[in-house]
């Protein structure tokens, strides 16, 4: 290679050094508040590092998971949790159920089906949607105690208000999405919108509004899992029992059906999904 | 197809009607078990014993209350809240990129000529194997062990967050950086490059944008899952609002549910924002 002044250019080209910031550079104000963020909330919470890692606290927290690996066996207790699980599974399977229903009567609403629609409900319903969604389970739980009582109806309602947010939102989208053409038929034959969404839109949408709720059902029972820490039933509430009296072999029994219980409900919605879309 | 069935203004009876029918009740009998065993008695909220006190209760969130000595508190707890999901992530994110590192399967060199070799493979599935057993632990059990070990404070919150979502973070790190183009790094290794430096000059590149975007999404789930946090006694916004709910004091629950609304509804902004921003 010609070393030298490029021949292309009339006089020489000048290049200033890379400036060390720039202030139009956005990724550098981005790593900046970032930075500024993570040093401000280390340094505002007083996390007493010392106390957690003193030699006694590590040697409790030590012998407190060693007793966690060691599950109770006991038959009279393993049949308390039976029906505890059985209370887990059916609160987050009815929670979604009502969700999946609310969710879709919502939904329709908040959604704009053809070009024409006025869609006058759209923007309140999905403001109500989302205020439904960013409240998380545990915190409905705790607001509905008040008025539904200890136990799992609670944690069911608390269940079906955040899915209801979260399965509305996506089955808007999933309505407004589909395509248009057979409500589009249906409408010039001046069939009404009740009947136009039941033969054309929902036909269409379905699959993808059951693959949605398997999913979320997914998530509730994890969620319904650990609600019962609050009082509402379930797995949950035994494990805040035993717990609360430091009782670990139980505490590790309720973890471990936890697990199990996660764990055949995922195996469960795999197989529907996989019978679905086959 | 005969049209003289189907004329304008007739409209058709819907022949799977019956089947549909008997299909929905079907459902009904085979679900009514479940409604059963969750106790699902929607009537109780309307009996005057839980009516009463839940009606006085929501009559108590108007007005909220808004008074400063209050509001600055709710603003310092909201500011926890924020704090203690910032500080468990960037720890999550030191327990899953080591962790994530080691399980890469592209970053093997065994691999490179034939079937990995046994020692690295067993190590990469006992990798994945904590990864999975860190993540499905909830939060809010890990933050209940450490309350009742250590006490009370943020300190628990910020751990619980650190382990479960150095758990999931770890998991997808690793899928991500095997779903992304792979040649580069292959080929770097290939001509005797280390694994760090592959990792940084092939690998990272490739796929940066993916792994921050899922970043910034999991802390704003970090967010509201350290409010949660609160219930159990690891401070912040949760811890404010269970007292609040203990006393049956609406005004101020209402106050804290409008702030934790719209701090989820800004950080859901900051999030796509910030993913957009990436591409």
């Amino acid at each position: 290679m010609k070393k030298g002044p490029n021949p292309l250019a009339a006089n020489e080209v000048y290049r200033l050094p890379l400036l060390l910031f720039d202030a139009r550079c956005r990724a550098c104000w981005l790593v900046l508040g970032l930075a500024v963020l993570v040093g401000l909330s280390f340094w505002s919470l007083d996390l007493q590092w010392a106390r957690f890692f003193a030699p006694d606290a590590v040697a409790r927290m030590g012998r407190f998971l060693a007793e966690l690996l060691a599950p109770s066996g006991d038959p009279k207790f393993l049949a308390k949790l039976l029906p505890a699980a059985l209370e887990t599974l059916a609160m987050s399977a009815v929670g979604t159920l009502l969700a999946a229903i609310f969710g879709l009567l919502l939904a329709l609403p908040a959604s704009r089906t053809w070009p024409g629609d006025r869609a006058l409900w759209r923007a309140p319903t999905r403001l109500l949607l989302n205020v439904l969604r960013s409240v998380p389970e545990l915190m409905w739980a705790a607001l509905l105690l008040i008025a539904a009582g200890l136990g799992p109806m609670a944690g069911t309602l608390a269940l079906a208000l955040h899915t209801t947010g979260v399965l509305g939102r996506l089955f808007a989208e999933a309505i407004e999405n589909a395509p248009e053409g057979p409500g589009f038929a249906l409408r010039l034959r001046g069939i009404g919108e009740g009947r136009v969404f039941l033969y054309a839109g929902l036909p269409q949408i379905l699959p993808q509004l059951l693959s949605y709720t398997l999913y979320r059902w997914e998530n509730n029972i994890r969620a319904a899992a650990i609600l019962g820490v609050v009082g509402a039933g379930g797995l949950g509430q035994m494990l805040a029992f035993h717990l609360g009296l430091f009782q670990m072999a139980e505490t590790s029994s309720v973890l471990a059906a936890m697990l199990v219980l996660v764990g055949l409900v995922d195996a469960a919605s795999f197989a529907a999904r996989r019978l679905m879309a086959r | 197809m005969n049209g003289a069935a189907t004329t304008v203004g007739v409209q058709p009876r819907d022949p799977a009607w019956w089947g549909r029918v008997f299909w929905l009740l079907a459902a009904v009998v085979l679900l009514w078990p479940l409604f059963v065993l969750a106790e699902f008695k929607p009537w109780i909220l309307l009996s005057p014993g839980s009516l009463k006190p839940a009606l006085r209760f929501v009559a108590g969130f108007f007005p909220p209350r808004m008074d400063g000595e209050f509001l600055w508190l709710v603003a310092r707890e909201t500011w926890r809240t924020v704090a203690i999901a910032t500080a468990g992530l960037v720890l999550a994110m030191l327990v899953a990129i080591p962790l994530a590192l080691l399980s890469v399967r592209v970053l093997s060199i065994s691999a490179l000529a034939g079937p990995m070799a046994r020692l690295p493979a067993a190590m990469r599935i006992a990798v994945r194997a904590v990864l999975v057993l860190l993540r499905s632990v909830p939060e809010l059990i890990w933050a209940l062990v450490f309350v009742r070990v250590v006490g009370l404070g943020p300190t628990s919150g910020v751990l619980a967050i650190a382990l479960t979502y150095g758990g999931m973070l770890g998991k997808v790190y690793a899928e991500i950086l095997e779903s992304g183009e792979t040649h580069a790094t292959t080929a770097l290794l290939r001509n005797g490059s280390g694994r760090i430096q592959a990792f940084f000059y092939a690998l990272l590149p490739a796929s940066a944008a993916e792994l921050t975007s899922y970043t910034v999404y999991r802390w704003e789930c970090a967010i509201r899952s350290s409010a949660v946090l609160g219930f159990v006694g690891a401070g912040g916004l949760g811890q404010l609002m269970d007292s609040s709910m203990k006393m049956f004091n609406g005004g101020e629950v209402s106050t804290m549910l409008l702030v934790f609304v719209a701090l989820v509804a800004l950080t859901d902004r900051l999030s796509a924002w910030l993913r957009k921003a990436l591409g």
